[in-house]
Formats: C-alpha cells, sequence, structure tokens
C-alpha cells in the first residue's frame, strides 16, 4: 500500500493540550513505518488461484510422482510443493500452519526424506518420490501402521498438526525401526503442535515401531 | 456409579479423518468460481484514515471488488470492529479485496493509497493512566464491559498517586471495579506474615496451528460460511449478526478447527469478511490468513500489572488479601480476564477477607479475547508463588499452605460469596503429591542431582493449582432413534480438538442404555439439524452437554415407555429400558425394539415423531426437529434441572526440574497433573487435556510474550520464531496424569469441565520450581525467560524495569 501521512493544520489534541517532542517523534517514526509493513503482509511462494499470464513468471507443465503416480501438472517457477499439493493436485492433506518453515504442519517425504513442503519449489522435487498423508493409507482402506498406532494411542487433539507428524514419524521408522523414545522426541522436534498432544504423539509412535 | 460407558475410552468417530488427511478444514474446501480475497491492514498503531483511493487497483485485470469499513453496518462502539476507518493497532484490518488470485490480490493492495492522520498511541496501561498519558482511543482510554454493556470512558491518575509509591510499586489510583468481602483490616493486623509484591503478566498471542482462514459463498438465499471456529451452534447467532442476515439464512461448516484455546469461541468480526466480499462481487471469496495475519487478528490474552498483599496465620492460613490489576485491554472492549483473576484468587486460596480492586485500560495491541484460563491463569502464575515465599517465612511445606487454605464443597467465593456446586482442590493436591513423591523430592530442593558433585546444576520442584468455572445450564438436547434402530445424537458442540463432541453424546446413548455401535454423532454443519448448545470455551461441554444430552435422552425414554403402553397396554410407569428394548417390567416378553418403538413413533406422528416440538426449546432447536419430524422418535429438551452453585474445574500440578544456574535453561524431570472434574468421562481425552495444558502452561510460564516497541507501537512477536510455543524438547517426554474423581452432585453423571485450569497449574508448577531450584522469591513477572534465570543466578539485575510491559 502506498500511506500519505495526513499532516492537520492543527495539533492533535492530547490529553495534555499540546504534543510532546516525544510524542511528535512517535508519529513521525510511525508513519515511517509503514513501508516496511507492506512486507509483512506477503505469503511466500505461489499464491492460490494464479493464472499464468499473471507476474511471477509462466507455468510449466511438469510431470511429479506423488504417491507412487505420475502427475502432470503446471507450475509456476516460484511455486511451493505445499501450493502445487493443495491447490493444484487436490491433496489438502498437507497443512499449511506457518507457510514459512516454522511449524512443520506441512511436513511430506521426498525420497523418504521429512521435509517442510512450504518451503521447497515444487520444480526441485522433479524426478523424486513425493509422500503425503495420503499415500499412506492402503488401497484397501487399510491404515498405514503409524496411522493406526496414532488412533490406538489417540494421537491428535485438533489434528491440524497430524498429517506432519505422521510423515515426520513414517520418516523416522524407515531409518530407525526401533528408535528410543528420545529418539522419537528428537525426530518430531520440528513439528509443533499447540494442543500439546507431544505425549500422546510420542506413545503413538513407540507402539507404531512395536507392532510394525 | 457403574456406567458402561462413562468413564470408558472409545475411538472417536472424527480420529481416521484426522490420520488421514481426510479432515477437511476450512482452508481445503473449494469452490468453482473462487476468488481470493486479502486484507489490507494497518501499518501504524493508531490513525485516521482520510482518504482511501482504490481507483489504481481496481483498474488491474482479475481485481473484481473491494470492501471498506463505509460498506459495512457501523460498530457500536467499543466492540470490536470488522473493517475501520480508525485504526487502533498495527495490523488491524482496513479494507479487503477480491481477486482472481492471491498474488494478485496481494499486488492490488500494493496500489492503494492510503492517506492517514496518526493519533496518538500507547503500548502502556500505566502510560495512559498518567497525568497527560496518550489515550488508545479518541473517545478514551478505559473500556470494558459491565452489567449495562460496554462502555468507554476516560480515567487519569494524579501524578500524586504515583508518588505515593516507591519505585517499582504499583500506584493505586482510581478503578472501575471494586468489592471486597470480610474485614481486611482485621485479617492483615491479626496475620503473622504479610507480603505486598507487585506484578507483571505478559500479554501473548493464541498460535492455534490453524490460522483463521474462511471461505463464503451465496446460494439459493442462502449464506454458506466455512470457518475455522472451535464450537458449532452457538456462533451462528452471531455470525448472522455480522454479516446482516436471520440465523436460519446461514449454512456454517465448522466440522474442523486447528485449535483456538479462546480465540475461536464463537464468532468473531473477521469471519464475516469473505460473506461481505463475496456478496457484495456475486462469487465464491476464499481469504486465506498468514501466520503473522493470524498474530493481528487472532487477538491475545490481556497483560495484568497487579499487586497484591497477603496476610497469613503462622500456619500458613491466608486471613486476608488485597488484589488490585491494571489490565492491558487492547483498543477495543476486550475481555474481564481481571475480575476472573480476583474470583479465582478467592476461591483457590479462600481468603477469609479479601479486597479487589481493577481497571482494564486501553491499549494499542491487538484485540484482548478469552485465552484459556482467562485471567485465572496468569493469576497463578503470580500469586503461586507468592504461596511458596510465604511458606519460607513461615516455616512450612508449599504443599501444606496450599492445602490449608483449598476450597472444599463448602467453599464462597468472589464478590457475591457464591456457592460451588462441589470442590476437591485439598484432595487433589495430596493425591498429586502421593503420586509425585513431593516429600522425597522436596529434600533435594537446591542440591546438585544425585550423583553430581560439582557443576552448575540445581534441582528444584514445584505445586501450582489454578481454577476455572466448567459449566452452565439451559441449553438443549436433541437425540433421533431411527427404525433402523440406529441413535443418532445430534450435538451442537464444536471440534476443537477434546473430542467432547462424542464424550458428552456418550451420555445420551448411557442413559437410553444403548451399545455404542448403535450410535451416531451428528455434528458440524448447521444443516444437520442440530440443538442450541452451548459453545465449545469455558471448559463447560462435560457439564452443560452432559445436562443437554440426558434431558434429551429422558425424554425419548419417556415417549419410549408411552408409546409401549399404548401398544402393549398398561401404562407407561410400568415399562423399563434396556437392551434396546423397552419392555413391560413384569413380563419383559412383551416389549419393542427401539427400532419398532421408532416405527410407532413416526406413524403415531406429533411429540413423538418431531411434529411437535416443547415451547421452551430454542429456536435453532425447534428448526431442527421440525427438519427431522417424520424421521423417528424424537428425544429433545431444554436443560431445566436443577443447578445451584457455580461448577467448578481445580487442577494441581507438580514438577521437578534440573536447572542450569549458568545458562538458566532447565529440563523438567517430571510433571503430575491432577484434575478435579467429578466423574471421568473420557480418560484418554482427560489425559490429553492435562498433558496438553502443561505444555502450553510451560509457554505460558517461560517462553511466550508480547514484545511491542514503545516509541512506534509495532510488534516483534509476529512469528511463531519470535514467541515460540512450546517444542518436544521443551517439555516432558512423559507426564502423568491422574484425576479425584468425586462425582459433582448438579451434573447427571456427575462430570464437570477441566480444559483451562490444567494449563495454569502447571505454568504456577514451572515458576514455583524455578525459583525453588534457585532458593528463593526472584521473580514478579511472566515469562521467566532463561536471561532473567542467569541475572537472578548471578545476582545481577534484571534488564527490565518492574512495572516493564511488552518488553523483551
Amino acid at each position: 500500500m502506498i500511506v500519505e501521512t495526513y499532516i492537520p493544520g492543527q495539533e492533535v489534541a492530547s490529553s495534555s493540550g499540546k504534543t510532546s517532542r516525544r510524542q511528535f517523534i512517535k508519529r513521525v517514526i510511525a508513519s515511517g513505518a509503514a513501508v516496511s509493513a507492506g512486507s509483512m503482509l506477503g505469503l511466500s511462494g505461489c499464491s492460490p488461484g494464479e493464472q499464468a499470464t499473471q507476474a511471477g513468471g509462466v507455468e510449466r507443465l511438469i510431470s511429479l510422482n506423488v504417491n507412487g503416480k505420475v502427475r502432470r501438472v503446471d507450475v509456476l517457477p516460484q511455486e511451493t510443493l505445499a501450493m502445487t499439493l493443495r491447490y493444484k493436485l487436490g491433496l489438502t492433506g498437507t497443512k499449511l500452519g506457518c507457510d514459512r518453515g516454522e511449524c512443520g504442519a506441512c511436513t511430506v517425504l521426498i525420497d523418504d526424506l521429512p521435509t517442510y513442503s512450504c518451503s521447497t519449489l515444487t520444480h526441485n522435487v522433479r524426478g523424486r518420490q513425493v509422500t503425503t498423508i495420503e499415500g499412506l493409507q492402503a488401497a484397501d482402506g487399510t491404515l498405514h501402521p503409524v496411522q493406526q498406532a496414532f488412533v490406538d494411542e489417540l494421537g491428535p487433539q485438533c489434528g491440524f498438526c497430524t498429517p506432519g507428524q505422521i510423515m515426520s514419524s513414517v520418516a523416522l521408522l524407515k531409518v530407525n525401526p526401533n528408535p528410543s523414545r528420545e529418539e522419537v522426541r528428537q525426530a518430531l522436534a520440528g513439528n509443533l503442535c499447540r494442543c500439546g498432544a507431544y505425549d500422546h504423539y510420542l506413545n503413538s509412535v513407540m507402539r507404531a515401531a512395536k507392532e510394525s | 456409579m457403574a456406567y458402561d460407558l462413562i468413564g470408558k475410552d472409545f475411538t472417536p468417530p472424527d480420529v481416521i479423518a484426522k490420520v488421514t488427511g481426510k479432515a477437511k478444514y476450512s482452508e481445503d474446501f473449494r469452490m468453482e468460481g473462487m476468488l481470493f480475497g486479502r486484507l489490507l491492514l494497518s501499518p501504524v498503531p493508531h490513525a485516521r484514515i482520510k482518504n482511501i483511493d482504490v481507483s489504481e487497483a481496481l483498474k488491474m485485470k482479475g481485481v473484481v471488488g473491494v470492501i471498506t469499513a463505509d460498506d459495512l453496518p457501523p460498530v457500536v462502539e467499543p466492540n470490536r470492529p470488522i473493517l475501520t476507518n480508525e485504526p487502533r493497532y498495527v495490523g488491524e484490518p482496513i479494507l479487503a479485496l477480491a481477486a482472481e488470485s492471491e498474488t494478485l490480490a496481494q499486488d492490488a493492495l500494493e496500489k492503494i493509497k492510503l492517506e492517514l492522520e496518526p493519533l496518538p498511541f500507547t503500548v502502556d496501561p500505566l502510560e495512559s493512566l498518567y497525568p497527560g498519558g496518550p489515550d488508545a482511543r479518541t473517545d478514551g482510554n478505559v473500556t470494558g464491559r459491565n452489567a449495562s454493556g460496554a462502555y468507554v470512558k476516560t480515567t487519569k491518575w494524579t501524578a500524586r498517586d504515583f508518588a505515593a509509591v516507591a519505585e517499582g510499586q504499583l500506584a493505586a489510583g482510581e478503578v472501575t471495579d471494586e468489592w471486597s468481602y470480610g474485614d481486611v483490616d482485621a485479617g492483615f493486623a491479626n496475620a503473622k506474615y504479610v507480603l505486598d509484591e507487585t506484578f507483571v503478566t505478559q500479554g501473548l498471542p493464541h498460535l492455534a496451528m490453524e490460522t483463521r482462514t474462511a471461505l463464503s459463498y451465496w446460494q439459493n438465499g442462502k449464506c454458506h460460511v466455512h470457518a475455522s471456529c472451535q464450537s458449532q451452534s452457538f456462533p451462528v447467532p452471531f455470525l448472522a449478526g455480522y454479516i446482516g442476515i436471520e440465523p436460519q439464512d446461514l449454512v456454517f461448516v465448522a466440522e474442523y478447527c486447528g485449535g483456538g484455546f479462546g480465540n475461536k469461541g464463537s464468532a468473531y468480526p473477521e469471519m464475516s469478511i469473505p460473506a461481505h466480499l463475496s456478496k457484495k462481487v456475486g462469487r465464491p471469496v476464499m481469504m486465506r490468513i498468514s501466520r503473522a495475519e493470524e498474530y493481528y487478528l487472532g487477538c491475545a490474552r490481556p497483560g495484568f500489572q497487579g499487586r497484591i498483599k497477603m496476610g497469613f496465620r503462622a500456619d500458613g492460613r491466608l486471613l486476608a488479601a488485597d488484589l488490585f490489576i491494571v489490565q492491558e485491554n487492547g483498543s477495543d472492549v476486550g475481555m474481564n480476564d481481571y475480575m476472573s483473576a480476583a474470583d479465582a484468587v478467592s476461591l483457590v486460596f479462600t481468603p477469609e477477607a479479601m479486597r479487589f480492586r481493577g481497571i482494564p485500560v486501553a491499549t494499542n495491541t491487538p484485540s484482548r479475547v478469552p485465552q484459556r484460563g482467562p485471567g485465572q491463569n496468569q493469576i497463578a502464575c503470580a500469586v503461586e508463588p507468592l504461596m511458596d515465599m510465604a511458606a519460607k517465612a513461615l516455616g512450612i511445606d508449599p504443599l501444606a499452605i496450599r492445602v490449608i487454605n483449598a476450597p472444599d464443597s463448602d467453599a464462597r467465593f468472589g464478590a457475591k460469596q457464591g456457592k460451588v456446586t462441589s470442590a476437591f482442590l485439598g484432595e487433589a493436591l495430596t493425591q498429586g503429591a502421593a503420586e509425585f513423591k513431593w516429600d522425597e523430592k522436596r529434600k533435594l530442593s537446591g542440591q546438585r542431582p544425585p550423583g553430581q558433585s560439582k557443576g552448575s546444576k540445581v534441582l528444584g520442584v514445584g505445586i501450582g493449582s489454578a481454577y476455572h468455572s466448567a459449566g452452565y445450564s439451559g441449553f438443549d438436547g436433541l437425540v433421533v432413534l431411527t427404525p433402523e434402530g440406529k441413535l443418532h445424537i445430534h450435538t451442537g458442540v464444536g471440534n476443537l480438538g477434546t473430542y467432547s463432541h462424542t464424550a458428552t453424546s456418550r451420555v445420551a446413548a448411557e442413559t437410553l442404555k444403548c451399545a455404542w455401535d448403535s450410535c451416531v454423532v451428528i455434528r458440524g454443519d448447521s444443516r444437520k439439524h442440530l440443538p442450541w448448545n452451548l459453545a465449545q470455551f469455558g471448559s463447560n461441554t462435560s457439564y452443560t452437554m452432559v445436562r443437554t444430552n440426558y434431558v434429551a435422552a429422558m425424554d425419548a425414554i419417556e415417549k419410549l415407555k408411552e408409546i409401549a403402553a399404548k401398544d402393549l397396554g398398561g401404562s407407561a410407569d410400568d415399562y423399563d429400558i434396556g437392551g434396546e428394548k423397552v419392555f413391560l417390567k413384569s413380563d419383559a416378553s412383551k416389549h419393542l425394539t427401539y427400532a419398532q418403538a421408532a416405527q410407532r413413533a413416526i406413524e403415531l406422528g406429533g411429540k413423538y415423531s418431531g411434529q411437535e416440538a416443547p415451547e421452551d426449546i430454542n429456536p435453532m432447536t425447534k428448526a431442527a426437529v421440525a427438519g427431522l419430524a417424520g424421521s423417528g422418535l424424537i428425544g429433545v429438551a431444554k436443560d431445566t434441572m436443577a443447578s445451584e452453585g457455580t461448577p467448578p474445574a481445580f487442577a494441581a500440578g507438580f514438577m521437578q526440574i534440573e536447572l542450569d544456574t549458568e545458562t538458566g535453561t532447565y529440563e523438567i524431570l517430571d510433571y503430575v497433573g491432577v484434575a478435579d472434574c467429578g466423574t471421568v468421562l473420557h480418560p484418554m481425552g482427560l489425559d490429553h487435556q492435562i498433558k496438553g495444558g502443561a505444555v502450553m502452561g510451560i509457554g505460558l510460564a517461560a517462553l511466550e510474550r508480547h514484545v511491542y516497541d514503545p516509541q512506534n507501537g509495532l510488534p516483534a512477536t509476529v512469528g511463531l520464531n519470535e514467541c515460540k510455543p512450546p517444542t518436544y524438547l521443551d517439555v516432558p517426554s512423559h507426564m502423568r496424569t491422574m484425576a479425584v474423581e468425586e462425582a459433582d452432585p448438579m451434573s447427571p453423571v456427575g462430570s464437570r469441565g477441566i480444559g483451562e485450569p490444567v494449563q495454569g497449574c502447571a505454568a504456577a508448577a514451572l515458576l514455583c520450581a524455578i525459583s525453588d531450584a534457585l532458593g528463593g522469591h526472584y521473580f514478579n513477572r511472566v515469562p521467566v525467560m532463561t536471561d532473567m534465570i542467569v541475572n537472578a543466578a548471578s545476582g545481577n539485575p534484571q534488564s527490565h524495569k518492574p512495572l516493564q510491559v511488552n518488553t523483551f
């Protein structure tokens, strides 16, 4: 936005009847602050509904391997994997909690490595295997052992961070099938849960390790 | 009492969707032709908008429409506006714009010319109370809500008020709220030990993982809203009001909510923005909210600048308390935390005499709304460490001083000396202490961990206790027995993640003696014929909707018996229920299955299958009954059962930490959380609440806070990295939980709520453990950050002044 500060003819009324030097400085700085405020408003990465004709580059048709299937999709140069999954492939199980690499709700697997999809460019995962929460359940509906353990231990509360927690857990168990509770804690430390369901999530992963 | 379902674990029907990614939160819905909305937020803490020039933005191809406050009904000051022409904090929404894509919408915002007249502002209540200090609003500096509604006025203290106290002590000028009971002066005169401490508790954002994204569209005369909301039925009339339509013309979908913790308890103003935009442009609008925007729109817990004087008898009994709170209240009507804090002191520590004075002061910071344990949990953080200070001065155990002051079921509290339905905080404390092995761990206080003869680590233990009210009455219950033999339990409880939508519904199944696999919980969408239920806030559902589901089930039982008597002879009283049948007590072979009775109800019509509904139920429930009419046997009733006294939720927490005096960091070695919530409905759900509350309590005590630049009114904590909620590594890997399990007499199955005090008790336990490890009382401020611990341990002064707020 463009901000023009209105300079009134008379002093702004203050309870002391006149404007102090400090208030004056506060006002000048406050109006100047507008310049940097614009950058706070932006969302990183691609925006939903983006058209190829608009600013930000041209979409290119690429092939992605998602959940074992090859998907053809038009992708902008600056588009993040989270946006591609959610807005172009309809895979809304991957959640955006912060869109800036702080919370882990968007965690997916890229070649079995847990990765924040909000901070990954879609063009960079060409030729790699992407696995999302939708790719864990078997075709006949059987839950993945980690998902089943999250049900049995009542892992989630609100459930918003759950897909990310499960993807990080699946990644851990692939490389360490019998982790200690402390190892699980370290492996999941990049996945925030505001409900504080950590204890239940740890119980879930320990159960999954035991039963798979 | 033995139950088949109550007190047993179950698999909540929504958990499968949560682990498979199929659960649809508001940003997961799509509509054909959907536009994206973006908000223009205030770049300054307080200004009058002189002009908004949107002409350049509207010229851009793909920009579809704009709304400002001028397009909306005027707000009744000082309530929170939807959009504003006088922004009162950095980040307050001024304008909303819809475009074909989100990037385009953002680009268009950059073209909007905003002409602002900056106005005085403040981010410190005391600065505003000082003679000649700045006001956060042009119409005053004190905002709040009293018996006659929302108010705004101007209050300035005198220079003499400020001069009357020592530096660092809170002055006591004119207040808006004041009450007392008992002889406070006599209490202090008779006390063996008197303390008088000034304290600060922080303002802080809620930080739910899901931001308040919403999707809205208009179809066939109805407005559809998919929103992130803790509650389902309760927000409907309020959101309809924000949109300017009748409640029956709103379709509201809140099947899943990615956390709220109070700030999504009911409808909030910006929930209606996509609806207003959509109405104007005639297309669906999705308005995604970024993490930074959620900081601004998501509101905050009010901070306190407070002072408390407490006088104790030699045995630790609290004879008198004198509490004074200046509350930072944001720039609109705000929240009554300061009053709730006073009630909590009165109930948790039961002073024989007490005086309270308080004033909410407007600041140019985000709006203040409830946050888990609003008022009660701040005051737990401030006062519990002072209980330890008193215990030490009197030479008694921190457990003993809490037990001697803990309320029982005869307790009276607050200005009106109201009753509670039942209270067992003393039992929670003693049972928790035994589980925690308090006496054993207490002996290690201030010592190095076992086996370490040198180094900078010391052990500490702490106890915290907290309270919140835990239930209401007067809402409606609605169940349907279908001809297929299913029990449909319709619930308007939201999905905050506590699973109480189902835990409370199981009371209807229990009462009707239905097997759980014969039951279906219907919820999450206002089109599903849901009853008028209270919101999922205030730790209330495990009391309020236990009562509604009970009365609905009782109504169904009465109708079952009447139908059986009609068909099989005798009177209704001759019949009983069991095994999903209604049978003749004297000859069980004479019976109707629930399926048969439901079929008969449809044939009989009238009240039996919803063609008639009780007079006293809410219009929303009446509409739901009408919608279900003819589908089975309808059980519907308003909860008019006796409810005398406030149902309380109490929690006690016990924590042991290992603190490094050189770095100020600590590891939490053990935590035991105890709930006094009556009968436990759902053990796993309760375990979740106690542990999750503890995690959030650790954040409240030691990590999270607002930081504002007092020169410019700019926030420094808009991201999760700047105001970090606890991670796996900040909390114990395993915690222990337990419940007192004393049934409440006013709840049909004995249950009360619990969600809020389980945070406050853990926060207080951590603060007490930190001071215990350091061997004294050092902090009258939350959060206690690691630099404060290092300063305390090394004898250096703290970097903040005692009453400074919104500081690092």
